[in-house]
C-alpha cells in the first residue's frame, strides 16, 4: 500500500502550544475507505510500546478484521448506550473517558454527529473539551467534511457533505497525518467490499468513487496540508529569524517603470505579498521604442527598482517590442499568480494608436489575477518628458566633416572626366553618411548643405550657378543626413548603454556575491568597503551609528583610509546619515569636502554611511556611474540590515538561553540551598528545644545531620562561586608544575568519608611527568570527579583513579562501576543543570562536571565521558603536560655540607 | 576568676556568630577567649591583653588582614592564625609570608582549628627544639641525622632529609612553598616549585604507606606542605 505521511513537524510547534492544553493529531483522508482509522491504530500501538497512556474512546472497524485485529491489546472506554426513537446506540463515553484521564485518546469519525441526548451535538465539540481537560487526541477525518471545502467538494463530487467540521480545529491540529493511497487501489478495495460508507445506495458510491472525483478530492487534502507545512516552515523561520523567502502557491508580480507612481504599485504588491505569505516580482520592460531614454528617467527606474528589492522583491528587467508580450510570459513562467500594474496616464487616442498594455494584459491573463491601479493627475505634471542629453559642444566633428567634404570634392573632381552625374552625386552623398556615422546628426548636417552647395555649382547644369534643383538635392542630402545621423546615435547609445549596463551588473553581481555568503556584521562591512573599493578604484569607507548615535568608522578598504575621516568628512557624513540623501563631492549638498557620502538607506531606516573618495572624481559624477554607487550603497544597506537582524535574533536567542539557565539556577538554588537548610534547622531546634529527651546516639545523628547539611551547603556554594568565576571570566589560572599523585592524594581526602567506605583503586604511571597546570582548580575538578562518581554507583562498588602518560599529554580517568549513560548523553552531562534521569535520587547542583569542563578547557585540555564496558562510566581529563618538562632537579648538597 | 595558667586568646573578627563560637568553644578547651571587632581594637588588645595567641580573620571592616599582621609583627611575636576562605590562596601566602604563623579555611571543623593552636603555641614556647620529633610510627631524630618507620631505618638522599627536617621543626606548622624552597635550596630558587614537587614526591614513595593517599606530608593546595 501507498501511504504517504507528512513528516514529523518539529518539536518546535510543540513548544508554541499551551502546555496544559492536549494536542490534536488528525488522520487526513482523502475519503472514506484510504485507511485514516487502520493508521490511527497503528500509530496509538506504537505510543503504546513507547509507554505512553493510550485509551480508544471510539473507534469504527466497520467489521474489517486487520483493522479488528489492531484494536486488541489497546484499553478502551466502553461506548455509552443511548436509546433514540426506541432503538439503541452506542456512542462514545465521554465522561468516562475525561474521568479515566489518558495521556491519549483516540476518537474516530471527528464529523460525527452525536446521537440527540448527548451533551454536544458534535463529535468535534467533544475532542475539544478533551483536549481542554489536558488529553492528547488522535481523530481522523475526510477532507470533504472541512467547512471551507465544503463547496469544492460539492462542485466537484455532486454529493453535498451535511456533516461539517469548522477549520479552526483542524487549524489548532499539532499534527496532519495525511493517509492517502491511489484512486485506483481505492476503487478496487471498494469492488473488494472493503469500504464501507452509510447510508448510501451501491450505484451512488459508485458514482463517487470515479478516478476523477478521487483524485479531486486527493488533491484538496495534499493541498491542505501543504498549505499547513508550508505555515508551519514560515512560523519556524520567524521564530528562528530565518530570513525569506517562504515558498507558498501565490507569487505576485509587480510592473514598474520610471514613472514615480511605480512607487505606490510597488508599495501596494509588497502589501498584497505579504498578505498571500507569496513571493514577489518587479518587472520592468525596456522597449527598444523608447529607447534612448532620458538620464532622469533612467535615475527614476533605479530608485523604483531599489524600492523594490529593499522591500523584498526579486527585480527583473526585460527588453522586448512587446511589453503585454512580456509580462505574461515571464508570469507563466514563474507561476506568478497576481499582477499588479498601473492605469496609464495617456488618453484614450494614445492608446487607439498604440493599443493599451493592460487591456491586453488582462486580454491575455488567463486565469492570473490583474490588479489595475489608478494613478493620480497631479503626478502626471511630474512626468519628466524625455529631453536628449545635452552634450558639450566641440567643433571638431564639424572640421572633420568638412574636410572629409573637401577631400571627396577633390577626388570628385578629379575623377568627373569618367563619371556621369549621377555617380558624382552618389560620391557627395559619402562625406554626409561618414559624418552622420562618425560625429553624428549636427556634422552631418554641416556636410549634407556642403556638399549641396557644392555638387549643385559645379555639378548640376546649367554649371557655376546655383539651380532651382538645389532645393531638392539638398532636402534628399539632409533627410539622409538625419536619418543616419539619427540611427546611428541610436545604435551607439544602445551600445553605450549595455556595456555600461555589463559593468554595473558584474560590479554589483561581484559585491552581492561576495556578501551573500557571510551573516556576521564586521564581515559583510569589510566585503562591501574591499568590494567597492575594488570597482570604484578609490577609498570607502563604512560608518555605522554607534551606542550614542555618532557615526563611527566601521570598516575601510585599507587602513591609510582612516585619513579619509577628518572632521569636515565626518560632518558631510553624518549630514548625509541624517537626512538619508547623498552628500559630498559632485552632489547637491556639501561639495565642498573630499569625499562622497552616500546613505545605507532601506525602507525603514537610514542604517550607516559609504564614504568613497576617488582621485578622478568627476568620471563619477556622471550619471550613470552615480546610479552604480547607489547601487553599491543600497546592497550594502540591505547587507547591512540583514547582519543586523541576524545579530538580534542571535541576541535574542542568547537572551533566552540565558533566561533558561537563569531559572534553571533558581530552581538549583531554591532546592540545594533550602534542603540541608531544612535539615540543620530542623535537627538544630530539636536539639535546643528538647534537649533533654535525646539519647546520646539520636543527639550524636542529629548532630551529624547538622554537619552534613552544612557541608553539602558549602560544596553548593564552592560550585556556585567557580561557575561564577568561569562565567565571569575573571578565571585567572595560577600555573604551576603539579604532581599528580599529589592532586589526586589531596582531592581524595578532601572528599574524605564518603569514598573510605568505597574500594579505591589508584593506579598512577611511577615516571608520570609533572603538569603545568592550577594545582587548586585541577584538585577542584578531581573532587568534582570523584563526588559525581560517589553520587552515581552503588555503596561499596569500587572506584577506580588512573593517570598515564599518552604522547605529550597526561590523561586522568576515574572509573565507577554505577549504571551506564545513554550515550546520546555522554555530551550532554557536562552542560550546567543537567542531570541523569537515573532511578537512584541523587542530590546535587548539576554543576560539578560543567564546572570541571569550564576548568579543564582553560587549561588548553579536554574532558570526555565514555562507558565502561564492564559497567559504569569512564570520566576522562586529557591535559597537555605543558611544552616541555621542567628541567632537571637540582639535588643541592647543601644537606652534606652540613654534616 | 582565676585565669592562671590558662592560655589567652584573642580572636579578632567582625562576625558576631564567629566570634560567638570560638568563644565558646575555646573557653570549654580551657582557653581565656579575647574578642575585638576590627583590626583597629584587635591591635590595642594585643597591647593591653597581652594574648598568647591571636586568631585573625582576613576580611576585616577597618583594614586589611595583611596589614594588621605586618602592624603586629613589628613588635610582637604573639602566634597568627589566620581565618580564610578557599578561592584566596594567594593572601593566604601573602599572610603567612608576612608572619602569620598558620590558617585554617572556612568553614573549619573545630579539631582542625585546635591541632593548629596547639601546633603554634609549641613552637612559640620553644619546644620546636627537640632532637628528636615523633610523628606515631614516623621518628626524625634531627641530633643524629636519622629517620626511621617503626624499627626500620629509612635512607633518605641531602636534600629529602633537608626537606623532612623542615616540616619536622614545624611538625603540625603550614610551610609555604616559599619557605622550604629557601631553607633548603636558598634564597635564589623561591621560583622553582616544581623541586619541591618532585622531592615531595620522592619522600612520600620512602615514609609513606600509600603514596596516593599521605598520612605524614599533607599538601595545602597553593600554599605549602604540613608535617603530622
Amino acid at each position: 500500500m501507498d501511504r504517504e505521511k507528512r513528516a514529523d513537524p518539529d518539536a518546535l510547534l510543540a513548544s508554541l502550544t499551551d502546555d496544559k492544553h492536549g494536542r490534536l493529531t488528525v488522520f487526513l483522508g482523502a475519503a472514506a475507505g484510504v485507511g485514516k482509522t487502520y493508521d490511527m491504530l497503528e500509530a496509538a500501538r506504537e505510543r503504546l510500546a513507547e509507554g505512553v497512556d493510550v485509551v480508544i474512546g471510539w473507534a469504527e472497524t466497520h467489521g474489517r478484521a486487520e483493522t479488528e485485529n489492531l484494536l486488541k491489546g489497546l484499553p478502551a472506554v466502553p461506548p455509552r448506550r443511548l436509546q433514540y426513537r426506541g432503538k439503541e446506540f452506542g456512542e462514545m463515553d465521554l465522561d468516562a473517558l475525561l474521568a479515566r484521564r489518558p495521556q491519549l485518546a483516540l476518537v474516530d469519525e471527528l464529523a460525527h454527529t452525536n446521537i440527540p441526548g448527548s451533551r454536544h451535538t458534535r463529535r468535534y465539540q467533544d475532542v475539544e473539551e478533551l483536549l481542554a481537560a489536558g488529553i492528547n487526541v488522535y481523530t481522523t477525518l475526510n477532507i470533504q467534511h472541512l467547512e471551507t471545502l465544503n463547496d469544492i467538494v460539492a462542485q466537484v463530487t455532486g454529493v453535498t457533505v451535511r456533516e461539517t467540521v469548522p477549520d479552526r480545529i483542524l487549524e489548532k491540529a499539532a499534527q496532519i497525518h495525511l493517509v492517502d493511497i491511489p484512486a485506483e487501489e481505492l476503487i478496487q478495495r471498494l469492488k473488494e467490499g472493503k469500504v464501507y460508507v452509510p447510508g448510501q445506495a451501491a450505484e451512488a458510491l459508485r458514482k463517487f468513487f470515479r478516478p476523477g472525483n478521487i483524485n479531486a478530492l486527493r488533491e484538496l487534502a495534499l493541498r491542505y496540508t501543504a498549505k499547513r507545512v508550508g505555515r508551519q516552515v514560515e512560523s519556524y523561520m520567524r521564530v528562528h529569524g530565518i530570513p525569506g523567502p517562504w515558498p507558498t502557491g501565490e507569487r505576485v508580480m509587480v510592473c514598474i517603470s520610471p514613472s514615480p507612481f511605480s512607487a505606490q504599485l510597488i508599495r501596494t504588491a509588497k502589501r498584497m505579498a505579504e498578505g498571500l505569505k507569496a513571493e514577489w516580482l518587479a518587472v520592468n520592460v525596456e522597449t527598444p521604442r523608447r529607447l534612448p531614454v532620458s538620464e532622469a528617467e533612467k535615475d527614476r527606474l533605479a530608485r523604483n527598482k531599489r524600492l523594490a528589492e529593499e522591500l523584498g522583491a526579486e527585480t527583473i528587467s526585460l527588453t522586448g517590442n512587446d511589453v503585454a508580450e512580456e509580462l505574461l510570459e515571464l508570469a507563466r513562467k514563474r507561476n506568478v499568480s497576481q499582477i499588479v500594474i498601473g492605469k496609464p496616464l495617456h488618453n484614450k487616442f494614445w492608446d487607439w494608436v498604440h493599443g493599451s498594455i493592460v487591456d491586453r494584459v488582462i486580454r491575455h491573463s488567463h486565469g492570473i489575477s490583474i490588479h489595475v491601479l489608478p494613478g493620480k493627475a497631479k503626478q502626471e505634471q511630474e512626468r519628466v518628458t524625455a529631453r536628449p542629453e545635452r552634450r558639450s559642444f566641440s567643433a571638431y566633428p564639424y572640421a572633420g566633416s568638412l574636410f572629409i567634404m573637401l577631400l571627396v570634392a577633390a577626388m570628385a573632381a578629379l575623377a568627373s572626366p569618367y563619371l556621369t552625374l549621377v555617380n558624382i552625386a552618389m560620391i557627395y552623398l559619402l562625406p554626409v553618411l561618414i559624418s552622420a556615422v562618425s560625429w553624428g546628426t549636427g556634422p552631418a548636417v554641416t556636410a549634407a548643405a556642403a556638399s549641396a552647395l557644392i555638387f549643385d555649382y559645379y555639378y548640376a547644369p546649367p554649371i557655376y550657378s546655383f539651380t532651382g534643383n538645389l532645393l531638392i538635392s539638398f532636402s534628399i542630402f539632409l533627410l539622409v543626413a538625419l536619418l543616419t545621423g539619427t540611427l546611428s546615435a541610436q545604435l551607439r547609445q544602445q551600445m553605450t548603454d549595455a556595456r555600461q549596463r555589463e559593468i554595473r551588473t558584474a560590479a554589483l553581481y561581484a559585491l552581492s556575491r561576495e556578501i551573500a555568503a557571510v551573516v556576521e556584521l564586521r564581515q559583510v562591512l569589510a566585503s562591501v568597503a574591499r568590494k567597492v573599493a575594488e570597482s570604484v578604484e578609490g577609498q570607502v569607507v563604512v560608518l555605522l551609528p554607534g551606542k550614542n548615535g555618532k557615526l563611527v568608522l566601521q570598516a575601510c578598504s585599507s587602513n591609510q583610509d582612516r585619513s579619509l575621516l577628518n572632521e569636515n568628512e565626518l560632518a558631510a557624513a553624518t549630514w548625509a546619515f541624517e537626512h538619508g540623501e547623498a552628500a559630498g563631492r559632485g552632489m547637491d549638498n556639501l561639495g565642498g569636502v573630499k569625499g562622497i557620502y552616500l546613505p545605507l538607506r532601506t525602507e525603514q531606516s537610514t542604517r550607516g554611511v559609504l564614504g568613497i573618495k576617488i582621485e578622478s572624481v568627476e568620471k563619477y559624477l556622471q550619471p550613470e556611474q552615480r546610479r552604480l554607487l547607489e547601487a553599491f550603497a543600497g546592497l550594502a544597506a540591505v547587507a547591512v540590515a540583514r547582519a543586523q537582524l541576524a545579530e538580534q535574533a542571535r541576541e535574542a536567542h542568547l537572551l533566552a538561553e540565558s533566561e533558561r539557565l537563569r531559572v534553571a539556577l533558581f530552581n538549583s538554588l531554591s532546592h540545594d540551598l533550602r534542603t540541608p537548610l531544612a535539615s540543620i534547622v530542623g535537627a538544630a531546634t530539636g536539639l535546643l528545644e528538647h534537649e533533654n529527651i535525646y539519647s546520646p546516639a539520636a543527639r550524636h545523628d542529629l548532630l551529624q545531620t547538622i554537619q552534613q547539611g552544612a557541608m553539602r551547603m558549602n560544596r553548593f556554594v564552592a560550585n556556585l562561586l567557580d561557575m561564577a568565576r568561569l562565567e565571569s571570566g575573571v578565571l585567572k589560572l595560577n600555573k604551576e608544575w603539579c604532581d599528580i599523585q599529589d592532586v589526586v592524594g589531596v582531592a581524595v581526602s578532601r572528599v574524605g568519608e564518603p569514598l573510605n567506605k568505597r574500594s579505591l583503586r589508584i593506579d598512577i604511571q611511577p615516571d608520570l611527568p609533572l603538569v603545568k597546570a592550577d594545582y587548586v582548580l585541577l584538585e577542584q575538578v578531581m573532587v568534582n570527579l570523584l563526588d559525581n562518581a560517589l553520587k552515581y554507583s552503588d555503596a561499596g562498588s569500587e572506584i577506580a583513579i588512573a593517570a598515564r602518560k599518552i604522547d605529550k599529554n597526561v590523561s586522568i580517568s576515574i572509573t565507577d562501576r554505577g549504571p551506564n549513560i545513554p550515550p546520546e548523553d555522554l555530551e550532554k552531562i557536562f552542560d550546567k543543570f543537567y542531570r541523569l534521569h537515573s532511578p537512584r535520587q541523587v542530590s546535587g547542583t548539576g554543576l560539578g562536571l560543567a564546572i570541571s569542563k569550564g576548568f579543564i578547557e582553560a587549561h588548553g585540555g579536554r574532558i570526555e565521558a565514555s562507558n565502561n564496558p564492564a559497567g559504569g562510566v569512564v570520566i576522562t581529563i586529557i591535559l597537555p603536560s605543558g611544552a616541555e618538562g621542567p628541567e632537571e632537579v637540582l639535588d643541592r648538597e647543601k644537606g652534606d655540607s652540613d654534616g | 576568676m582565676d585565669n592562671k595558667g590558662r592560655t589567652r586568646i584573642l580572636v579578632i573578627d567582625d562576625e558576631k556568630q564567629i566570634r560567638r563560637l570560638l568563644k565558646v568553644t575555646l573557653s570549654e578547651h580551657d582557653y581565656e577567649v579575647e574578642e575585638a571587632v576590627d583590626g583597629r581594637e584587635g591591635i590595642n588588645k594585643v597591647l593591653y591583653c597581652k594574648p598568647e595567641l591571636i586568631i585573625l580573620d582576613l576580611g576585616l571592616p577597618d583594614m586589611d588582614g595583611i596589614e594588621v599582621i605586618k602592624k603586629l609583627r613589628e613588635w610582637s611575636n604573639t602566634p597568627i592564625i589566620i581565618i580564610s576562605v578557599r578561592e584566596q590562596e594567594s593572601e593566604k601566602i601573602a599572610a603567612l609570608d608576612s608572619g602569620a604563623d598558620d590558617y585554617v579555611t572556612k568553614p573549619f571543623g573545630m579539631g582542625e582549628l585546635l591541632a593548629r593552636i596547639r601546633a603554634a603555641m609549641r613552637h612559640a614556647s620553644g619546644a620546636g627544639d627537640e632532637p628528636v620529633i615523633n610523628f606515631d610510627e614516623l621518628v626524625v631524630d634531627i641530633a643524629r641525622r636519622r629517620v626511621t618507620i617503626g624499627e626500620k631505618e629509612i635512607k633518605l638522599t641531602p636534600t629529602e632529609y633537608e626537606i623532612l627536617k623542615n616540616l619536622a621543626v614545624y611538625a603540625g606548622k603550614v610551610l609555604t612553598h616559599k619557605q622550604l624552597l629557601r631553607a633548603v635550596w636558598g634564597p635564589a630558587y623561591l621560583n622553582d616549585a616544581q623541586y619541591l614537587r618532585v622531592y615531595i614526591g620522592q619522600l612520600r614513595r620512602k615514609i609513606e604507606v600509600d603514596p596516593s593517599r599521605p598520612r605524614h606530608i599533607i599538601t595545602e593546595s597553593g600554599v605549602g606542605y604540613r608535617l603530622l
